[in-house]
C-alpha cells in the first residue's frame, strides 16, 4: 500500500486538474499560471543537479532551455505546418498529438549536446572559471539565434500555437497542461532515482571533495558529463513546453535575466533539495504573479502619504525590487534557503509513515 | 585599409580602456575576498547617474559654474559617493553573510540580487526616459594623418592606464596594499597579525567602487545617453574579461580588458555587427579552454 501512495496522490491530483480544466472549471489564466509552475520545476530541479548536488556555480541554464525551445519548435513546424524554414507540411495533423513528446525529447537531446559545450571544460576547470564559461555559453547560444535568419532572428520564432490547436483537434482535452504535468512528475521522479542510486552519488561525492572522489573509483569527468547532460536535457524540454505554451519565443527571452530567475529559484529553495526546488518554483511564479494584484494596491497606499506626488505611479516594474529584496533578506535570515539541503520527511518526519519510495 | 586599422586600434583602445576599469574594480574584491561582486556592473551605472545628477545641478545648462569646473568637482564627488554606495552594500549585504560563514554562493547569489535592486530601482523611481549628460568638454578632433582623434578618447585611454599604474603602485609598495595581498593570501592569518580584516575590505570595496565610478564618468561623457541597464551587460563583459586575464590579477584585469575591447572592435570590422558578441565570447572560451587559470592567473594547487 505504502508504495502506491504518492502515486496515487499525484495522480488523482493530475486528473483533477486536467478535467477541471476540461469542463472550463479553471479560467485560462490559472491553468497558464499550473503551467508555469510546471516549468519552473523542471527548470529549478534540473539546475539544483549541478548547483546544489554537484555544488558548482552554472549560471547559464536559460541557454539549454533555448536550444530546447528553438529544436522542438522548429521541428514540429517543419513537420506538421507550412511555415518557414522548410515548406510543409509533411505529416498529417492528427500525428502531431504523438508526435509531439517525441519532438519534445529530440528538443531536450540536442540541449544535452548542446550541455557538452559546458561539461568538457569542466573536467579542468574550476567554480569561478566554469561560472564564466557557462555565462559565456548563455551569450553565445543567444547569438546564434539571433544570428540564424532562417529561424527569424531577433524577431522570433512564432506559429507553435497551431501544433497545440491540431493536438486539441484530434482529441479534445487540454493537452498542454497535460503535458507539462507530466513532464514535471517525471522530471521529479528521474532526479530523485539518479542522485539516491550508487552511481548518481558520485555527483554528491564531487561536490564533497573531487580528489577523494576519485580516489574511491568515482569516474569524476564521467560523472560531470552525465550531471550537465541530464540538467541541460531537463531544460531543453521545459524550453520546449514553455515555446508551445506561449506560442512565440525570441532569443532575447532566453537571456541572463532568465537563468537568474531559475539561479533565484534554486537558491530560495536551497541547495541539494529537490522538495526545496519544487516548493521554491511554486512560491517564485505565485510571487511573481500575485505581485501583479499587489502593486496597483501599494501604489494607491502610498499616495495616501502626502510626500508622495500624484504623477509618480509605482509601476509593474517594482515587482523585480521586492523579489530580490526578499531574497536579500531571506539570505540575511536563512543562508541554506528554505529547506537547505534536506528534504520535505526530514521536516516531517511523521509522512515516512505514509509512503515507501523504492 | 592600414589606416582603417589603425583607426579601428585607436577605437578599441578606448572601448578596452572601460572595460579595463570595471574589470580592475571586478579583480579587486575577488583577488581580496574570493567573491564575485556581480553588482559591480550596476555600481558603474550608479556611478554615471550620480555623475549626471551633481554637474547636472552644477552646469544647469550652461547658466551656472563652466564645463571645466564642473568636471573638476564632478570627478571626486561621484568617485567618493560611488565607493560609498560600493561600501554600503558591502556592509549590508556581504558582511553579515561573511561573519556567518556561508557558503560563498550563497554571498554571490545576494551580489547578483542586489544588482537587480540597482538597476530596477533606477527604473521605477527614475523613470526609462533615458537622461542625456551636459556637454562638458568642448570636442577637439585631432588629425594624425587619415587617422582622427577626439581629445576625450585620449582622455580615457590614459586615464586607464594611469589608474592601471597606480593601483599596482598602491598594492606592490605601501603598506595597505601589502595587507590586501596579505588576505587574498591568507586570510585566516590575517587577524593574527594585528590587520583587521573589516578595514582592508572596506578599503578593497572603496578602491573598486571608486573605479567604477570615474568608469561611469568617462563612459558619460563619451556616450552621453544613460539607461538604467547600461552597467549590465557592460559588467557582464568586463567580468568576463577580468577572468580571461586571470581574476585576482592587477595586470590580467588590465590585459584582459584591453583584449576584450580589441576583439569586439576587429570583429566588428571585419563581420557584421551582429558576430560580435557571438565571436568575442567564442574566443574568451577558447582562451579559457586552453588556459584555465586565464594568461596571468596562477594555477591553484589543492593539498590532499
Amino acid at each position: 500500500m505504502k508504495r502506491f501512495s504518492v502515486p496515487a496522490l499525484l495522480l488523482i491530483l493530475a486528473a483533477g486538474t486536467v478535467l477541471a480544466a476540461r469542463f472550463d472549471l479553471l479560467d485560462q489564466y490559472v491553468q497558464t499560471i499550473i503551467m508555469f509552475i510546471g516549468i519552473n520545476i523542471i527548470l529549478a530541479a534540473s539546475l539544483n543537479i549541478i548547483n546544489g548536488y554537484m555544488g558548482e556555480f552554472a549560471c547559464g541554464h536559460a541557454a539549454f532551455m533555448a536550444v530546447g525551445a528553438y529544436v522542438s519548435s522548429v521541428l514540429n513546424l517543419v513537420l506538421f505546418t507550412n511555415s518557414p524554414p522548410l515548406a510543409g507540411p509533411f505529416l498529417p495533423e492528427a500525428l502531431a498529438l504523438f508526435l509531439f513528446p517525441v519532438t519534445l525529447i529530440a528538443g531536450g537531446v540536442v540541449a544535452a549536446l548542446a550541455g557538452l559545450m559546458v561539461a568538457v571544460p569542466s573536467f579542468k576547470t574550476r567554480d569561478d572559471y566554469l561560472a564564466i564559461i557557462t555565462l559565456a555559453a548563455n551569450f553565445i547560444v543567444c547569438n546564434i539565434f539571433i544570428n540564424l535568419e532562417s529561424l527569424g532572428g531577433a524577431r522570433g520564432l512564432m506559429g507553435m500555437k497551431k501544433i497545440v490547436f491540431f493536438m486539441s483537434d484530434a482529441v479534445d482535452l487540454p493537452w498542454m497542461l497535460i503535458w507539462v504535468l507530466i513532464f514535471t512528475v517525471l522530471t521529479v521522479f528521474i532526479i530523485r532515482r539518479f542522485v539516491t542510486s550508487t552511481y548518481g552519488k558520485g555527483i554528491i561525492a564531487i561536490c564533497q571533495d573531487e580528489v577523494a572522489a576519485e580516489i574511491m573509483s568515482v569516474n569524476t569527468d564521467r560523472m560531470k558529463v552525465a550531471a550537465f547532460m541530464l540538467s541541460a536535457f531537463l531544460a531543453g524540454i521545459a524550453g520546449g513546453l514553455y515555446a508551445h505554451i506561449l506560442g512565440y519565443i525570441n532569443p532575447n527571452s532566453f537571456g541572463i535575466m532568465k537563468s537568474t530567475e531559475c539561479l533565484v529559484m534554486v537558491y530560495l529553495g536551497g541547495m541539494a533539495s529537490l522538495s526545496g526546488s519544487v516548493l521554491a518554483a511554486i512560491l517564485f511564479t505565485l510571487l511573481i504573479e500575485g505581485l501583479r494584484f499587489v502593486i496597483p494596491v501599494l501604489d494607491s497606499a502610498i499616495h495616501l502619504i502626502p510626500l508622495v506626488p500624484d504623477t509618480y505611479q509605482l509601476s509593474q516594474v517594482v515587482k523585480w525590487i521586492i523579489i530580490p529584496l526578499l531574497l536579500v533578506l531571506l539570505m540575511q535570515f536563512r543562508p541554506e534557503g528554505i529547506m537547505g539541503n534536506r528534504e520535505l520527511a526530514d521536516f516531517l518526519p511523521r509522512l515516512r509513515k505514509y509512503y515507501k519510495f523504492k | 585599409m592600414t589606416e582603417n586599422l589603425i583607426q579601428n586600434i585607436f577605437n578599441a583602445l578606448q572601448w578596452g580602456s572601460f572595460y579595463s576599469l570595471i574589470a580592475l574594480g571586478y579583480t579587486l574584491v575577488y583577488g581580496v575576498l574570493r567573491l564575485i561582486n556581480f553588482a559591480h556592473g550596476d555600481i558603474f551605472m550608479v556611478g554615471a547617474y550620480i555623475a549626471f545628477f551633481i554637474s547636472a545641478f552644477l552646469f544647469k545648462g550652461g547658466e551656472g559654474l563652466s564645463g571645466g569646473a564642473t568636471l573638476a568637482l564632478t570627478i571626486p564627488l561621484t568617485m567618493i559617493l560611488t565607493s560609498a554606495c560600493g561600501v554600503t552594500l558591502e556592509r549590508i549585504a556581504y558582511r553579515p553573510l561573511r561573519r556567518k560563514g556561508v557558503n560563498r554562493l550563497y554571498v554571490v547569489i545576494t551580489a547578483l540580487m542586489c544588482g537587480l535592486i540597482l538597476e530596477y530601482g533606477n527604473l521605477a523611481f527614475l523613470g526609462a526616459s533615458r537622461k542625456s549628460f551636459p556637454e562638458l568638454m568642448d570636442k577637439v578632433v585631432y588629425q594624425v594623418g587619415p587617422v582622427s582623434m577626439t581629445n576625450l578618447k585620449i582622455i580615457v585611454i590614459l586615464t586607464a592606464v594611469a589608474v592601471f599604474l597606480l593601483l599596482n603602485a598602491f598594492v606592490h609598495r605601501t603598506k595597505i596594499g601589502m595587507a590586501m595581498r596579505a588576505v587574498s593570501y591568507d586570510r585566516f592569518a590575517i587577524p593574527l597579525m594585528g590587520i583587521s580584516l573589516d578595514a582592508i575590505i572596506v578599503v578593497t570595496f572603496t578602491l573598486g567602487s571608486s573605479l567604477a565610478g570615474l568608469a561611469g564618468i568617462l563612459y558619460a561623457l563619451s556616450y552621453p545617453v544613460l539607461d538604467p541597464f547600461m552597467g549590465a551587460m557592460l559588467g557582464w563583459k568586463a567580468f568576463i574579461a577580468a577572468v580571461v586575464g586571470g581574476i585576482g590579477d592587477i595586470r590580467g584585469a588590465f590585459v584582459g580588458g584591453f583584449l576584450l575591447g580589441f576583439i569586439e572592435i576587429l570583429v566588428v570590422a571585419a563581420f557584421p555587427s551582429t558576430f560580435r558578441d557571438l565571436i568575442a565570447f567564442s574566443i574568451l572560451m577558447t582562451l579559457l579552454v586552453i588556459r584555465p587559470t586565464g594568461l596571468f592567473g596562477l594555477a591553484q594547487s589543492t593539498k590532499i
